[in-house]
């Protein structure tokens, strides 16, 4: 069998490619790309740890159930506000969205 | 090296290469591509962790909603962002610096945590996991709560979706 430690190295890598898109993208709906890609780690570290450390409890996969609802609200809201700004702004470059900043 | 084991490590191969080049491909739709790649790779990691029920949810879920979805949201605000332009922002050396730093801090963390060495998985996952997980999700005494507030927070995210995505009159 694959041990634990391959999955949480897999994963981490996987969270830090995502926070590097999420920090250095320039458009919004890249930075949801690497917010999703992030969540995606985090749910195979949910699913690993469960799968090596209490597979009797059902803790791990009922998390993971959640962390996919939550990634399905966070995806809708975000795109229909990034859909809004564009309209009102056309643009949906983060740099521009400037309006709540001094 | 067993054959499980070369799976894994060609699916985390394809799967990080795919995400790289999500985070670094210019044309915005070839990043959503590859973010469909990287999905299905962590799909087959779900499979190979005997976790079927959730390489289900994955493909339904993220490929067929999630990632549908931001192609979608990328065609209807294709205009601005010229694909030719550059696609990170003045500062993304600092984000890669942060990013190499947390990984090297992450793996540092890992590495002194005793459960590291652990290699068998415990043995015995079964059919009835699925059951139990159902079960688990509505009992009072499990995760009733927290299934509750998703499902709320899935119908409120839906409709501000629709409230926020509407023309103005």
């Amino acid at each position: 069998m694959v041990p634990l430690p391959w999955y949480l190295i897999f994963a981490a890598a996987l969270f830090c490619i995502g926070l590097y898109g999420v920090l250095a993208r320039k458009n919004a709906i890249a930075i949801l790309m690497g917010v999703e890609l992030m969540l995606n780690a985090v749910n195979i570290n949910l699913i690993a740890f469960w799968r090596y450390q209490a597979v009797e409890q059902v803790a791990g996969p009922a998390f993971a159930v959640i962390v996919f609802a939550v990634a399905a609200a966070e995806v809708a809201v975000g795109l229909a506000l990034f859909i809004s700004i564009y309209r009102r702004r056309d643009s949906i470059i983060a740099d521009d969205i400037d309006l709540l900043k001094w | 090296m067993t054959t499980t084991q070369m799976i894994f490590l060609a699916t985390a191969l394809l799967t990080l290469v795919a995400a790289i080049m999500v985070v670094s491909t210019r044309k915005l739709v070839h990043a959503a591509l590859w973010l469909i790649l990287a999905l299905f790779g962590v799909a087959i990691t779900f499979v190979l962790l005997e976790a079927g029920f959730f390489a289900v949810i994955q493909v339904v879920v993220y490929i067929g909603a999630i990632a549908i979805l931001m192609i979608f949201a990328i065609m209807l605000t294709r205009r601005e962002v010229r694909d030719v332009s550059p696609q990170t922002n003045r500062s993304w050396w600092l984000a890669a610096v942060i990013t190499v730093l947390f990984f090297t801090g992450i793996v540092f963390m890992l590495s002194s945590w005793e459960g590291f060495s652990v290699n068998q998985p415990v043995a015995g996952v079964g059919v009835d996991t699925i059951d139990k997980l159902g079960q688990a999700l509505v009992s009072p005494h499990a995760y009733v709560l927290p299934f509750e507030v998703a499902s709320v927070l899935l119908l409120a995210a839906m409709i501000g979706a629709i409230y926020a995505a509407r023309e103005k009159k």
